[in-house]
């Protein structure tokens, strides 16, 4: 689409385009003076963790996508590929965390074969730190990358602003924009309920299946105590030899099954009284068109 | 110095003004696609982001430059730069999209996936600048 913000004599650029913010801040306003609200975009809020353990990084996340107060996907995939060894957890608006990251992935495969290495997690994080400063936080997409490299096991959190931490555990979960009626207690989805589990139980060095449980109990923490994380547990363990994706690792969340059949039998309420009001219609036309169906 | 054609030239300044002119693409109101005209409409910018995402290749030239200059001398930047004019240079028609290959390359374009080879890509545009106007403004008559 032709950019007419732009002078017809100019030639376009590619990128954002900014034509309709005016006219979307109009349509808000007005809206909002009747009552109605504008369409939110659909956000991961999320509960999304990642640990270091013995032999490499564990990532997990929920498989719950909401619209608003809405549950808009029940299993979706919140751990996104970056490099063979490098994957990337995303909370926030799911279509920014997708795109950011599958925009993430393309470069550092362009990346790894100009230098002819494979990539480290710290390239994955400069660059998208710098992507999302550039933005000033209007792509909102929170990040955990993880990954194991030449140089390392590495664990970095990135936040919609554009700042970095690199620990050896981490949460996080979807930054509330808006004021909901319904007030949350944290700030940030999830995070915190899966946070308190990790510095409950979490030790350096821990082996692979305790490593396992303690995600999967964070991110159970995070589905049974916010409502915007629900179905499973989606798992990945990524280590020197390889990555293990474990979609659907555990459903904690599953639906109760009914104890009893609760039909009513037909005929179980009364037929009190019954009236029957025949409709007469006369046929006034009758034409046929034959199909050509050669 | 010929200065016809000086003004398509000057790439280098984005002007800031100007932002939303109310004037579509004969020259009056169009307030069909840009809403009723108003003074605050064409002096602010519609979002936070539009002004520096207008001059963001511009600034990081700047800064990359300024910094070169000061680690290796004004000839490094002097040489960049003319090698920037001179692959800018190479270009189809005006109305017609270049692939700009050496620019690019000289740039490291060809090495990154970014938000202006996805979105709102020139190439994949459904319409086309009136190619005599284009021509006009890059040889200076108009």
């Amino acid at each position: 689409m032709m950019n007419i913000d732009q002078r017809p004599c100019e030639s376009q650029r590619g990128g954002f385009s900014f034509e309709n913010s005016r006219r979307n801040a109009m349509l808000e306003e007005n809206l909002s003076k009747l009552g109605y609200s504008a369409p939110k975009a659909r956000k991961t809020g999320t509960t999304i963790a990642g640990i270091m353990y013995k032999d490499g990084v564990i990532l997990g996340a929920d498989t719950r996508a909401t619209d608003d107060m809405v549950v808009a996907d029940k299993n979706c995939m919140k751990i996104h590929y970056i490099a063979p060894n490098i994957y990337c957890c995303g909370a926030g608006v799911a279509a920014d965390a997708e795109i950011t990251t599958q925009m993430m992935a393309s470069n550092v495969e362009l990346h790894s074969l100009s230098t002819g290495r494979p990539p480290m997690v710290v390239t994955v994080t400069r660059q998208l730190k710098q992507l999302l400063f550039r933005y000033q936080g209007h792509i909102g997409s929170s990040l955990i990358v993880g990954g194991v490299d030449a140089t390392g096991t590495h664990l970095y959190s990135i936040y919609p602003h554009g700042s970095t931490d690199k620990l050896p555990y981490l949460t996080m979960g979807a930054a509330l924009h808006s004021v909901f009626s319904l007030s949350l207690s944290t700030d940030r989805s999830g995070a915190a309920a899966a946070m308190s589990v990790f510095e409950d139980r979490y030790k350096p060095n821990m082996e692979l299946k305790e490593a396992k449980t303690l995600v999967r109990d964070a991110i159970a923490a995070g589905i049974f105590c916010d409502l915007g994380s629900g179905s499973n547990v989606d798992l990945c363990v990524i280590t020197k030899a390889g990555v293990e994706y474990l979609r659907g690792y555990d459903q904690p969340a599953q639906k109760g099954r009914k104890q009893g059949e609760y039909k009513y039998k037909p005929g179980t309420t009364a037929v009190l009284t019954k009236t029957v009001t025949p409709l007469s219609l006369d046929l006034v036309e009758e034409a046929v068109h034959l199909m050509d169906t050669k | 110095m010929n200065t016809r054609g000086l003004r398509s030239q000057l790439k280098d300044s984005v002007p800031v003004a100007g932002l939303c002119t109310q004037a579509g693409s004969y020259g009056v109101q169009d307030p069909l696609r840009k809403g009723f005209s108003s003074v605050k409409n064409e002096l602010l910018p519609s979002h936070p982001l539009e002004l520096s995402e207008k001059n963001f290749h511009l600034n990081q030239d700047k800064m990359n430059f300024s910094t070169l200059r000061n680690i290796q001398g004004l000839h490094a930047p002097l040489k960049l730069q003319m090698e920037y004019r001179a692959t800018r240079q190479i270009q189809r028609l005006p109305f017609l999209q270049s692939s700009n290959i050496a620019l690019d390359t000289l740039r490291g374009n060809d090495e990154s996936i970014g938000f202006e080879d996805v979105l709102n890509d020139p190439a994949q545009s459904e319409v086309m600048g009136d190619p005599h106007m284009m021509m006009e403004y890059k040889l200076g008559l108009l």
